[in-house]
């Protein structure tokens, strides 16, 4: 049983969850790795979950980011019923709607830093030249990589790599950013950095940030955090007064 | 589309042995196809050419029947002069002609006043004859010279087996269509090199002295070798020719004639729907080539590429674009392999024309010189079906790369 029941829904969330369960395998091999869980996150929340692994993190991010579908339950994320949407649509709507951070970072290594964060524009948005290049340099200037625009992602560190994953993931304008163990793969110093940076940018921006993490002391850094264990939502934490679901 | 070329000339660029080495395969495919359809082509052009422009014509026009009793050159089947008639008022119309040649053709014996042999006989005006087959003057040894009433030119073969020489004085004896023998004495205006195909090991005289020697009062052709204008049309023209002909009947009601073409008249023919048959056949070699080589390497590039294509298809990449991504890569190899292939190729079959280091022997003939050259539109068909067989060989991978799940593809290891 959750700990946590989405109320209110009429409120404008930007995610909502409602007994949301993820089985993978059939029959007696299935393996529960989310159950009922609920909550609903505010517009430009600053949301972690955390838990151990197997807990659910990812499975709970890849939910909200359309990458996969819950087994049973309700899950709107901006103002969409995700479970209704065919593959093509959940394409389109991550285009239109999300950004992603990536623990590996997973930045197009035959494109630029400059390219790697047009990307999206080019292929998903069909921006045109002139505000392309206005956006990316404006989120390069962001994130501290305006002298790096040139460079191939093999070379440049790992911190930098997730600051152009960052500045990729938010050009685009994003109503909310995913990122699943944004720091997993960088030194403490470089974690509160880009954490710091993800923040900012959500001030900046007003964009939605979700991120999953194991490592408490990047866990302090977000406004809201909700506990998973074993598939289920066991705490939630608000910081600063900020209340949600 | 251009953001899409440049990220698969990237990608290709990422792994450039192995681009290198498609790229190589289709290249030297392409080089091999177009040296091969240069060389047989050429072969092909220069035999026809050989064949018409110095035996036959592009097209025959004779009385029906004649051409099935070719063998024994039957005086009775030649075209009366009434019909010779018709058939010339219909020719001097057709603007499609470059000139024609009426001919009579006849079996005789061939003496050199120690040794009799047999001989085959074509009776010519020697100018228009000239003018239709252009290269008889250059099988003349020795150089052509003028070719008058009362001279003949005679086989090689003949000429060394009864050791007769040019200026030599030989006697042609001819039975004629009612049987009755006459003969004429000739003086030996040139040797003829033999040529491989029908007629060429046939002598020639002067029409009038035909006439002469068969005693024809009036003027019955075997046959007319007709050179059109453009040798591309011959088969266009012969199906006119025919049809403004059909209406012509003899007495008894049938076609008064028949029309050939080249091919129907010629053996090679069927040797030149052989090298035809060989070009596909070469071509679908070079199709096999690249369907394999791109296929395999587009698969590689996929499963290679998995995480990216899990990245790529997360930040909200259409799968139809994600497909567009890879294709472009296969259409991109498929390119540069056919380019580089059409420039090394066209330059090596350059080389080749100019050297003309490529002889070989026909029949008697030795020696030929072989200029290949290859036709621009070979070059384009050919590199149409390397880029189109690109894009299909990579369809499956980029289909199969669209269709990815994007949490899979991301977890991929």
């Amino acid at each position: 049983m959750s700990l946590i029941v989405a109320e209110n829904i009429s409120k404008d969330y930007q995610v909502v969850a409602i007994k949301v369960s993820k089985n993978y395998g059939a029959a007696e091999n299935v393996v529960r790795a989310l159950r009922d869980v609920s909550f609903t996150i505010e517009p430009a929340s600053f949301v972690s979950f955390v838990g151990p692994s197997g807990s659910g993190k990812t499975t709970l991010l890849n939910l909200i980011g359309c990458l996969d579908k819950p087994t049973e339950g309700n899950l709107t994320v901006v103002g969409t019923d995700v479970l209704k949407l065919d593959r093509h649509e959940s394409a389109q709507f991550r285009g239109d709607n999300l950004g992603f951070i990536f623990q590996d970072f997973n930045l197009i290594p035959v494109l630029t830093v400059f390219e790697n964060i047009e990307y999206p524009l080019i292929i998903v948005k069909n921006t045109a030249a002139g505000e392309r290049r206005k956006r990316v340099m404006a989120v390069l200037e962001a994130v501290g990589m305006v002298d790096q625009k040139d460079k191939y992602p093999d070379q440049i560190s790992g911190g930098q790599k997730q600051r152009v994953a960052v500045a990729r993931a938010l050009v685009s304008d994003p109503k909310l950013v995913l990122a699943d163990e944004p720091t997993a793969n960088l030194d403490s110093k470089t974690a509160y950095t880009i954490i710091n940076l993800m923040k900012k940018m959500r001030d900046e921006l007003k964009s939605t940030f979700i991120f999953s993490t194991h490592d408490q002391k990047i866990v302090g850094e977000a406004e809201i955090v909700y506990s998973l264990a074993d598939g289920e939502l066991v705490d939630k934490q608000v910081k600063g007064g900020k209340q949600n679901g | 589309m251009g953001n899409l070329f440049k990220i698969a000339i990237r990608n290709l660029f990422r792994y450039k042995r192995r681009t290198l080495l498609t790229v190589s395969l289709i290249a030297i495919g392409v080089i091999f196809v177009l040296g091969y359809i240069s060389i047989s082509g050429s072969f092909k052009k220069m035999m026809i050419g050989q064949i018409t422009d110095s035996m036959i014509g592009h097209l025959q026009v004779h009385r029906k029947g004649f051409l099935a009793s070719i063998d024994t050159l039957p005086l009775n089947m030649n075209l009366k002069p009434q019909a010779f008639k018709k058939l010339e008022g219909i020719l001097n119309q057709q603007s499609e002609i470059e000139a024609y040649s009426p001919r009579i053709k006849f079996g005789g014996m061939f003496s050199n006043f120690v040794e009799t042999s047999s001989i085959r006989l074509n009776g010519i005006y020697p100018e228009k004859e000239f003018k239709t087959i252009p290269l008889l003057t250059s099988r003349v040894m020795n150089g052509f010279k003028a070719f008058e009433k009362g001279e003949i030119l005679i086989p090689e073969l003949l000429a060394r087996g009864m050791k007769v020489k040019e200026g030599d004085m030989i006697v042609v004896v001819a039975t004629n269509k009612d049987g009755s023998v006459n003969g004429k004495q000739f003086k030996v205006a040139g040797i003829l090199e033999s040529a491989t195909g029908p007629g060429g090991r046939d002598g020639y005289i002067h029409i009038q002295d035909a006439m002469e020697v068969l005693r024809m009062g009036e003027m019955e052709v075997s046959e007319v070798a007709i050179r059109i204008k453009d040798f591309g049309k011959v088969e266009a023209f012969t199906r006119k020719l025919d049809g403004l002909l059909s209406g012509e009947v003899n007495k008894e009601g049938k076609p008064a004639f028949e029309v050939h073409a080249w091919q129907q008249l010629s053996p090679f023919y069927s040797i030149a729907r052989m090298i035809d048959l060989m070009t596909v056949f070469i071509q679908v070699l070079l199709i096999a080539v690249v369907l394999i080589s791109i296929m395999n390497v587009m698969i590689m590039a996929v499963y290679e590429r998995i995480r990216e294509i899990g990245t790529i298809a997360a930040i909200g990449t259409l799968p139809g674009k994600i497909l567009s991504m890879f294709v472009m890569e296969g259409l991109c190899l498929g390119v540069i392999g056919a380019v580089i292939g059409d420039i090394l190729g066209s330059i090596i079959i350059y080389i080749l024309n100019f050297s003309g280091v490529v002889t070989f022997d026909f029949g008697r003939q030795k020696g030929l010189v072989l200029l290949p050259t290859i036709a621009p539109m070979d070059v384009l068909i050919i590199s149409a079906i390397v880029i189109f067989v690109s894009v299909v060989a990579s369809l499956q991978p980029a289909f199969k790369a669209s269709r990815m799940e994007p949490i899979k593809a991301l977890r991929h290891v």
